[in-house]
């Protein structure tokens, strides 16, 4: 089962459900591999504290001018989606922050003038957080392209009982490429009117891309009841509550996982992944998404 | 020297303001400094998602500018102006008629220089990427702000 974590807004939860829920499953013997997405702001590994053993740099393709076959045509640039590519008198210039590899320029040039050259823009670590198979990638400072390490962190990862992707907020590329082929999505919200707001978008992109998802809130007891509402009407399943607890907030402050500062919250995390278990099985038999509104089928 | 600048520039009229974004400006007014002739081009990439600094320098290098008078240049657009060899001014406000004017008196100099960061001149809900930002407080949440 292939579990992603995410949420329309930003500092919801995803990391604290996460990193509790693989360490409350390896607790109980399940195999469980967790692959941080968040490449931008990366932040698992201050709770899982992993030993990395293995560091290797992600690399995207990017075009390079054979100057000797360029005839400064432009059509380069014409076919550019991403504006990498201009062409002034007669002489082309990319801009490998705004390439997103696509390959159109060689693909397209008519004098074969491009060739492909490999540009490093992060790295991927991986390792083990006791029972806990790691991994994350770190997109650097100043690049743009963070599907691409998402891409290598979700290569890297394995075939355990349960993968666990963290996933980066919102609901743009970097988020699409972290939840695509993920079997069930947790949603993560909190009961505010921006929590809803955004949670609203995130159901509508999973519900694009036809993955079955639950909703999780944080902070459950604050803020009002209009994300309760609101899964109620859209049929949504809330699979998780987690209230407002000081001392959950002291735990995260201190590095310290949930689970283990607060071991009555394992089982919080448990019940959690027995409805999702369910409701993925249901949704595989139902060969149809949960949360799927009537209308749509 | 004849020369052919292009200015930024809020309309297309030289009486128009000089628009201080270089890459999302509104219009581009290409005027010949002999006879003070202006043809006034529509900007196509004032919503561009991104590289309008780029689009908007080929553009203006394409109608054959030799020299560009705008508020703020960012290192896109600086570098396609300097293959280009395109001189630019960068910190020029008042109408297009009086800037004009000023560089034709030999008062306004070609920058070196960008002389603002990339994305400068986006703002005001044409901003990229989503949702980050407004992180929940309480010990819990993580502030982003990009």
């Amino acid at each position: 089962m292939k579990l992603a974590i995410a949420s329309g807004k930003g500092g919801t939860g995803k990391t604290t459900i996460a990193t509790n829920l693989a360490l409350s499953l390896a607790d109980t013997g399940i195999q469980v591999q967790l692959l941080d997405c968040d490449v931008e702001e990366p932040n698992c590994h201050i709770f899982l504290k992993p030993e990395i053993e293995k560091t290797g740099p992600v690399t995207v393709a990017i075009p390079e001018v054979v100057e000797e076959k360029c005839t400064g045509c432009g059509v380069c640039a014409d076919v550019c989606e991403f504006k990498a590519i201009a062409v002034v008198k007669g002489k082309v210039l990319v801009f490998p922050e705004l390439c997103h590899s696509c390959g159109a320029c060689t693909l397209f040039c008519p004098e074969g003038a491009f060739r492909e050259v490999p540009r490093e823009i992060g790295v991927i670590e991986e390792g083990k957080a006791g029972g806990i198979g790691f991994i994350h990638g770190l997109l650097n400072i100043g690049e743009l392209m963070s599907p691409a390490v998402i891409g290598a962190v979700k290569k890297a990862g394995g075939t355990p009982d349960v993968l666990i992707i963290d996933s980066p907020p919102g609901t743009s590329c970097p988020v699409i490429e972290a939840v695509k082929d993920a079997d069930f999505v947790l949603l993560v919200t909190e009961p505010t009117p921006f929590g809803l707001n955004d949670l609203k978008l995130a159901v509508g992109m999973v519900r694009e891309l036809g993955i079955p998802f639950a909703v999780g809130i944080n902070r459950a007891d604050v803020g009002n009841d209009e994300v309760k509402t609101y899964c109620g009407r859209e049929r949504i399943e809330i699979v998780l509550e987690i209230p407002d607890d000081r001392r959950i907030a002291e735990a995260y402050s201190r590095g310290e996982m949930v689970v283990r500062a607060l071991p009555e919250y394992g089982k919080t995390f448990e019940e959690c992944w027995a409805r999702i278990v369910d409701l993925h099985n249901h949704a595989t038999q139902a060969g149809t998404s949960v949360g799927k509104t009537e209308a749509e089928g | 020297m004849d020369m052919k600048i292009a200015i930024t520039a809020t309309g297309p009229s030289l009486d128009d303001q000089v628009e201080p974004r270089f890459g999302r400006a509104p219009y581009y007014l290409f005027v010949d400094t002999e006879t003070m002739e202006a043809e006034a081009v529509q900007n196509p990439n004032v919503a561009a998602g991104g590289g309008a600094g780029i689009q908007s320098a080929q553009l203006v290098s394409d109608r054959g500018a030799n020299v560009v008078l705008t508020g703020n240049c960012g290192p896109n657009a600086f570098q396609v102006f300097g293959a280009a060899g395109i001189q630019i001014v960068v910190g020029v406000g008042g109408t297009v008629r009086q800037a004009v004017e000023q560089f034709k008196a030999g008062s306004l100099k070609p920058t070196d220089q960008a002389n603002v960061a990339s994305h400068h001149g986006m703002g005001g809900g044409m901003g990229m990427g989503g949702g980050r930002g407004m992180g929940g407080g309480r010990g819990m949440g993580r502030n982003r702000t990009s």
